[in-house]
């Protein structure tokens, strides 16, 4: 069995996952100290990858960094290599579509985060770098770790847009989810069952990994509350 | 300290607009709930911009909107302890405390000792902020302001958050470090806890202050309905003035000869409900009320009365009487209530 697609899903996803990681908190975190007026327009913007049909999203891809595109052409010009048609075109089309999951959970999370943690450090004479990575981030883990997660297991599973930009070419663009609709075409069955059954194992590894990684963080402190709550 | 503050922003729908000079050891900021007490301290310590005005710390200045002066709240040198203590829960006490000792680059173990010896708060180092009382917490909280040696501190409702038992308790540890430090803001809705606790005060009421003035002055002769109100005084009328030293009270259709002048801007008064007392006879300073209802407090008789006729909530009046003095009294009855001049409070609005 050719395991490239398995090898060319992890890489794509695990390549967009930190670029989404770092985009979106930091979206989110303007986001959630900008005026209303700002948050409201650049909220639709940044959300619309997640209710638009990602083949839209694939043909805007397309229209923009195709060979004929404003950007691909250039690219091909200065640089002579192509943005579409490669492996690495799949994380263009994996991270725009992965995007919104990552910024709208880690805004959820910015936006409950109590803001006087934030006002006491300052006073307290800590600076707003140490402030933001050592108390905003820590406290707000939970959103973050769920929003890296989802959006992983998103862009592991993007077909859509994905296809459009990077086509089916074996051993140099076929992915997990590609390679599954091109295996069913041909009436491959059965290797497809293979993919599908490997899909499900790293879907459920994912899962239950986040899920013990909450517990073993929110424990001590739980069992801390319960001591509080019984000697008072 | 010496702490001078002018301060004004626009919410849209409510201004703040203090100025206060805060003298040297401990000031309260009184104030109703919501009457903008917390945003000001907020600016004063620079995590919230106002519109305009400045802020003066010992000389130095903090904050001035016309020199274009805005110091980060990092440097400042100004303590503030939240309302729910702000420790970051994802730290230990420990951790709490080294993380600001740390960042003034003079951390030693010895200073964190000392600390946690001043602030009993031993055997507690490790534990998280979640598995520590409302106390213990706001000891820690106490403990890592020091730590970032503030030149004055900001107290907000520190001890509203806690049951009244402990509540007790926490003043007066709280008391004594007050004592030690000087330099204080005390901000609190609780009359009687600022006149337990500072020296001075000032009021606030609906986004603005009143004169610094000291705790005694305050709750002895008020002289404005907000600040009059805040020192438990349970009476009042609108008035019209009628002689030099004389009142008419409109919302209890009586006469009432005052202690004092009557201000030209003196629009109310009060009469502590300690200071009525009913009396046999017509006379000076004698009006009539309807008794309303008689309650039996601890240690002594609540009468509930109604005066006059404008039906507005002043022609309520509450008497407090010794035990046995409202013997016979009863709802429905119509008595003669008295007030010595002197006891006759005159307030600006």
């Amino acid at each position: 069995m050719d395991w490239f697609p398995l090898c060319n899903s992890l890489r794509v996803a695990g390549i967009s996952t930190v670029i989404t990681f770092f985009a979106g908190i930091l979206a989110a975190y303007f986001i959630s100290s900008a005026r209303p007026a700002i948050k409201g327009a650049l909220d639709c913007v940044l959300t619309l990858p997640m209710v638009l049909p990602p083949t839209v999203v694939g043909f805007f891809l397309l229209k923009l960094i195709g060979p004929f595109g404003p950007v691909g052409s250039r690219v091909l010009a200065l640089f002579g290599f192509k943005m579409t048609m490669t492996w690495y075109s799949a994380i263009f089309a994996t991270t725009i579509v992965s995007f919104p999951l990552m910024y709208r959970t880690a805004r959820g999370a910015f936006e409950s985060f109590d803001e006087t943690l934030q006002y006491s450090g300052q006073t307290l004479g800590l600076s707003d770098t140490y402030i933001f990575w050592r108390v905003r981030m820590p406290n707000c883990r939970q959103g973050i770790l769920a929003g890296t997660v989802l959006s992983f297991a998103r862009a592991l599973g993007e077909y859509g847009a994905t296809t459009m930009v990077t086509g089916y070419i074996p051993g140099r663009t076929a992915t997990i989810s590609t390679t599954v609709y091109q295996l069913w075409r041909e009436g491959h069955d059965a290797l497809a069952y293979r993919w599908v059954f490997i899909n499900l194992i790293i879907s459920f590894v994912v899962l239950i990994s986040v899920n013990m990684l909450e517990r073993s963080y929110r424990n001590p402190l739980r069992m801390a509350r319960h001591a509080a709550d019984a000697g008072e | 300290m010496p702490l001078y503050v002018r301060l004004k922003k626009d919410f849209g729908t409510f201004l703040l607009d203090v100025e206060f000079e805060a003298p040297d050891g401990v000031m309260g900021l009184l104030g109703a709930s919501g009457c903008g007490k917390s945003m000001t301290l907020k600016c004063i310590a620079g995590v919230v911009r106002p519109d305009e005005g400045a802020v003066v710390l010992n000389g130095r200045v903090l904050y001035d909107s016309v020199k274009g002066i805005d110091l980060p709240p990092q440097k400042r040198g100004v303590g503030l302890l939240f309302q729910n203590y702000a420790l970051f829960p994802n730290m230990t006490v420990e951790q709490n405390i080294m993380a600001v000792l740390s960042s003034r680059k003079n951390a030693s173990e010895e200073k964190f000792r000392s600390l946690v010896r001043r602030f009993h708060i031993e055997g507690l180092e490790r534990h998280y902020p979640a598995s520590l009382s409302g106390g213990q917490r706001q000891r820690a909280a106490l403990a890592r302001i020091m730590a970032s040696e503030p030149s004055v501190i900001m107290l907000d409702e520190p001890l509203s958050a806690l049951d009244s038992y402990l509540r007790w308790q926490l003043e007066g540890e709280l008391a004594s470090i007050l004592d030690d430090f000087g330099a204080t803001i005390y901000v609190s809705h609780n009359r009687d806890e600022v006149y337990r606790l500072c020296s001075h005060v000032c009021v606030m009421s609906s986004g603005r202050t009143e004169p610094v003035r000291t705790v005694k002055d305050l709750f002895e002769s008020p002289d404005t309905l907000a600040s009059s109100l805040l020192s438990g005084c349970k009476n009042y009328s609108r008035i019209e003035r009628v002689g030099e030293r004389r009142v008419r009270a409109a919302d209890w259709d009586a006469e009432l000869e005052c202690g004092a002048p009557v201000p030209d801007d003196a629009s109310f008064i009060g009469i502590r409900a300690h200071y009525l007392h009913p009396v046999p006879e017509d006379g000076d300073n004698v009006f009539p009320c309807v008794v309303a209802r008689v309650t039996e407090d601890v240690f002594h008789t609540i009468v509930s009365l109604e005066a006059g006729s404008s039906g507005h909530g002043f022609s309520k009046i509450r008497m407090e009487i010794p035990k046995g003095a409202a013997r016979g009294l009863s709802a429905g009855d119509t008595i003669r209530i008295g007030v010595k001049p002197r006891d006759v409070m005159l307030l600006k609005k």
